[in-house]
């Protein structure tokens, strides 16, 4: 209960900046119309008026909030307004990506930590991959996937999996390489197969870093989803609905859709946390 | 010594590490017959190469001359052959394995049966005294049981060696002289051969039927001392015997002859 006050104050100061730079940022419209009607705005009219534009330049807190709950729980989940029905399709999106692209970092990093050979050959190549904005190849893709009849779902769980791949492949090098020397020649002193030292020691020592990965790799699965979303015809999911928000300056739109993608990747990442402290407890590796 | 063939021989093994400050010699020319059954205990200063020559039997480091056979076979073939078991100065148990569990790694990678595993798994509990213990984890125990428990994960596969390397040097001197009772009964009760490292004079003489004393730059062998002192438990008040005092008095000249002690 102690943790929960600091949070709120952090929350409350959020909201506090936020109307004030809702007010700021919204009140040269208002003071614009005003003057092409010839009124004056007097501040109580000030305040009223930026809190409640259709199309703000920021709109105010309970604004984004009314659009989130309108689009959530006002819509009937199979409605192409429903942030419910974008969001289901963003995740599917996202998971199929995510597990694809954790299977190749895991797969690579096996392969890395068994061979000197892909050591120096894979590793520059994936630190590469990443160097390249995905906002730059996520069209290009998805062009010359749809080209060779490749659409849906899959090109746009690709770009996820790009993303996703390499903080998979990051933390389990590190992980499958955390066993020290005393627990390695241990293994060695029975004769183990390399097969056996991976299932029985480098696997389970990786573990803590492969929960750490993939909470990172699940919130880039995620931004690689939504990003895919835009240039694939902007259809379905919260990219489309980030998209069709910004041709018609509908910023409570775009603002909405953004709350729904942070509060999905924070229950992603929950969920991993949840399933993290599972495993570690009944490894006997948390206190 | 009854003419059987010795169960670990050293003829002449050379080994230099190559490092960024040139070349090590870290042992030179040591020669070396252990029997079967023998206690043998390496003692040294730090740098000797007691703990290089350990894992040299156990096929760990690699000679870079002479010959090194385990078993009549050499160390790698040995090794290969799971001849030993190795307790390492760490306990080195696996946290996300149970004590039981930790026992039975060896047993799972040898392919042991079910039934056998957990057969073994009891009996070496027992042996180090760690009965009712299995399902705990590492991190609930002491010290002292976690090495006992790293002991009898050694003992599990029932290897003819046991290899220890400094197994007490970080436990405190009540623990550690328990450990070394406990140690003689059970190298009596099983028959192994032990090979342990050391560099405490009581330890070695309390423990060993030999006592091989090495010295450093480049790591040799200065003398080897074979035990008067009974084979088998000794009480720990043996240790204040004139026969004792007379062993520990040998051991520090050689230890002294071969400058250990130069700073």
């Amino acid at each position: 209960m102690r943790n929960i006050l600091p949070v709120l104050v952090v929350c409350l100061v959020i909201v506090v900046l936020w109307y004030g730079a809702a007010l700021w940022l919204n009140a040269a419209w208002v003071y614009d119309q005003a003057a092409r009607a010839g009124t004056q705005v007097g501040f109580g009219q000030l305040v009223h008026d930026t809190m409640t534009l259709p199309r703000p330049k920021l709109p105010a807190p309970h604004q984004v909030l009314g659009g989130l709950w309108d689009g959530i729980f006002g819509q009937s989940v199979t409605s192409k307004k429903s942030l419910v029905y974008h969001g289901w399709m963003t995740l599917e999106v996202t998971m199929l990506g995510f597990a694809v692209g954790t299977l190749a970092g895991l797969i690579l990093a096996i392969g890395i930590v068994h061979s000197r050979a892909m050591d120096m050959s894979v590793m520059p190549w994936a630190i590469a991959s990443q160097t390249i904005p995905v906002l730059a190849i996520a069209p290009m893709v998805i062009v010359v996937l749809a080209s060779v009849g490749l659409k849906g779902v899959i090109p746009k769980a690709l770009i996820a999996a790009y993303l996703s791949f390499f903080p998979v492949l990051v933390g389990m090098v590190k992980g499958l390489r955390a066993p020290d020397g005393l627990q390695l020649d241990l293994m060695r002193t029975y004769n183990a197969s390399r097969t056996q030292t991976l299932t029985m020691l480098r696997l389970p020592s990786s573990l803590p870093y492969l929960f750490a990965s993939l909470k990172v790799g699940v919130a880039a699965a995620l931004v690689g989803t939504i990003v895919a979303e835009l240039p694939a015809g902007a259809s379905v999911g919260l990219g489309a609905r980030l998209l069709s928000g910004s041709y018609y300056g509908q910023t409570i739109q775009i603002w909405a859709a953004l709350f729904m993608a942070a509060i999905l990747a924070a229950l992603l990442v929950a969920a991993i946390g949840i399933a993290e402290k599972v495993v570690l407890k009944r490894m006997g590796m948390a206190r | 010594m009854m003419g059987a063939a010795p169960i670990i021989e050293a003829q002449g093994v050379d080994l230099v590490f190559q490092t960024a400050d040139g070349p090590v010699h870290a042992l030179k020319d040591v020669n070396l017959k252990v029997n079967k059954g023998d206690f043998v205990s390496f003692i040294g200063p730090s740098g000797c190469g007691k703990t290089t020559f350990l894992r040299c039997i156990a096929a760990l480091e690699t000679p870079t001359s002479g010959s090194l056979k385990v078993r009549g076979v050499s160390a790698e073939e040995a090794r290969k052959a799971r001849s030993y078991g190795y307790v390492f100065q760490a306990a080195g148990l696996f946290p996300w394995r149970t004590i039981a569990g930790n026992i039975r790694l060896p047993l799972e990678i040898m392919d042991f049966t079910r039934a056998d595993r957990a057969r073994r798994v009891e009996e070496v509990l027992k042996l180090v005294d760690l009965e009712g213990f299995g399902k705990k984890y590492p991190w609930q125990l002491s010290g002292g049981m976690q090495q006992r428990a790293s002991i009898a994960r050694a003992l599990s596969f029932d290897a003819e060696i046991l290899l220890m390397d400094e197994p007490f040097g970080a436990l405190d001197e009540i623990v550690r002289d328990k450990l070394n009772e406990e140690l003689l009964k059970l190298w009596h009760r099983t028959q192994k051969t032990i090979g342990f490292v050391t560099h405490s004079i009581p330890e070695a003489v309390y423990l060993s039927t030999h006592i091989v004393v090495m010295s450093p730059r480049p790591g040799r062998i200065t003398d080897v001392i074979e035990s008067p002192l009974p084979r088998g438990p000794r009480p720990l008040e043996i240790r204040d015997t004139p026969e004792f005092m007379a062993i520990a008095q040998r051991v520090r000249e050689g230890l002294h002859a071969g400058h250990a002690y130069e700073v």
